[in-house]
């Protein structure tokens, strides 16, 4: 049986592909990312295929989830930082929904896999230096020049600045991925204790009720979870995106 | 089955995971596909296996461009003209709310108008009608009044007309009675005229 906790995060062909010596392959994480991408994308489609002045229960979600995403670009990049708003509700929209799909049981976490929260984090890092420097030219390096402070700490401020700025794809994909790779192997490892202590008779039965309860709650709070780090990781792409937009601080 | 506490503890190990990997093949047949795994159970914790990130990199920019392109095209223009025709349907209403209540104000002061215009006029007509029922009441009252008087005056006409008459007639009863006393008393007839200064005599006297 597959109790060994991180079992969950195996990556299998389900048609292999191998271009060039690389494999392609379509695997179950391909397939999960089809499966987030077709769900976010229908519920958003359906819900609001009505385009109904009263909204019904599902179009207010739809609409709740644009609202949200619109007034956290609004107030994190200002008027401005609207025209990346599909970006960010992509990547919100994406990343909610693979958190989410992730808490059904037997289903990959496509944001469970370091490289894919890299990539997207890569993504909006790319997105705020190709855009910073377009819209600014070379000014856009005045990021890392806080004003203000003395020419004598300036070397020293300039490269703290540029060492949280290159850390930046990197907080903002481990932030993500470990919290979600985290709360699944707490939650597969609370539920083994389940499995192996009611398997010991009936003392075991009685002392698997603790971490039962247990794997009740955390799923709970990965619910939690997975709902957080989408929106924490929107409200990143946010500030981040206020650099491109505004330039200096 | 062969999980202990101890095992899961340590299982995000490499060593842990090696040894799990080796025994899996036996036992995996709830997989989605029935695929064995055989490839990518190399025993590294499976995701810092590097063999499954071209794979993934190339899926994840495929769905998340089609992700992106059906966001752009169609959920988020089809999503703000909601909301944005809804803000308009709400103005709009609160355009028209504040339309009609300017109406019925107006209406309510035509109506406060036309109402006060119309107690004046009532207590206008009111008015004339007790001054013309006055005016009349005075009018007949005269009319009465000189007719009255008129009539007294007629009805004093003929009395005196009378009375002068009945005097006038006196002097000649007087003389007829003179006359005939005379004539009965001393047998003689008396002249007309001496009755008559007789009797003109007695009513001076008298």
């Amino acid at each position: 049986m597959a109790n060994d906790p991180t079992h969950q995060f195996q990556v299998f062909k389900i048609v292999p592909i191998e271009i060039g010596g690389i494999d392609f392959s379509f695997t179950n994480a391909s397939l999960f990312m089809v499966a987030t991408v077709a769900c976010a994308a229908g519920f958003l489609y359906l819900s609001t295929a009505n385009r109904g002045l009263i909204p019904t229960r599902m179009q207010s979600v739809a609409e709740m989830s644009y609202e949200f995403i619109a007034s956290m670009l609004r107030e994190g990049a200002g008027s401005q930082g609207m025209k990346f708003f599909p970006m960010v509700f992509s990547l919100f929209m994406f990343v909610l929904t693979a958190n989410l799909l992730g808490m059904f049981p037997y289903f990959f976490t496509v944001t469970s896999q370091i490289i894919v929260t890299f990539v997207l984090a890569l993504f909006v890092i790319l997105t705020v230096v190709i855009y910073g420097f377009y819209k600014h030219g070379l000014h856009f390096l005045s990021v890392f020049a806080p004003s203000g402070v003395p020419k004598v700490l300036l070397p020293l401020v300039s490269s703290i600045e540029i060492i949280s700025f290159l850390s930046r794809p990197i907080s903002l994909s481990v932030r993500l991925f470990a919290n979600m790779l985290a709360g699944h192997i707490t939650l597969k490892v609370f539920a083994g204790f389940v499995a192996s202590m009611s398997a010991m008779g009936a003392l075991g039965i009685g002392g698997a009720i603790l971490p039962l309860l247990m794997t009740v709650a955390m799923t709970g709070l990965e619910f939690l979870v997975a709902f957080l780090q989408a929106y924490v990781f929107a409200v990143l792409t946010c500030m981040y995106l206020n650099d491109a937009v505004h330039g200096g601080h | 089955m062969f999980v202990t506490p101890a095992f899961a503890q340590g299982a995000p190990a490499n060593g842990d995971t090696n040894a799990a990997a080796g025994t899996q093949p036996a036992g995996q047949t709830h997989t989605e596909t029935g695929v064995a795994h055989d490839d990518h159970a190399t025993g590294v914790f499976p995701p810092f296996d590097s063999s499954t990130y071209a794979s993934q990199v190339l899926w994840l920019v495929i769905t998340f461009a089609v992700f992106y392109w059906v966001m752009q095209k169609v959920i988020v223009p089809r999503v703000g003209g909601i909301l944005e025709h809804r803000h308009d349907r709400i103005a709009q209403d609160l355009d028209e709310a504040s339309r009609l209540k300017a109406e019925a104000d107006a209406a309510v002061e035509t109506y406060e108008k036309e109402l006060a215009a119309a107690r004046v006029k009532g207590s206008a007509i009111a008015e004339g009608a007790r001054e013309a029922a006055k005016a009349k009441a005075a009018a007949d009252r005269t009319a009465i009044e000189a007719e009255l008087v008129a009539k007294i005056a007629a009805a004093e006409q003929r009395i005196g007309d009378i009375k002068a008459q009945a005097f006038g007639e006196v002097g000649a009863i007087a003389e007829e009675a003179t006359s005939a006393i005379v004539d009965q008393l001393i047998g003689a007839k008396a002249s007309a005229d001496d009755v008559r200064a007789a009797v003109s005599a007695a009513k001076v006297e008298a």
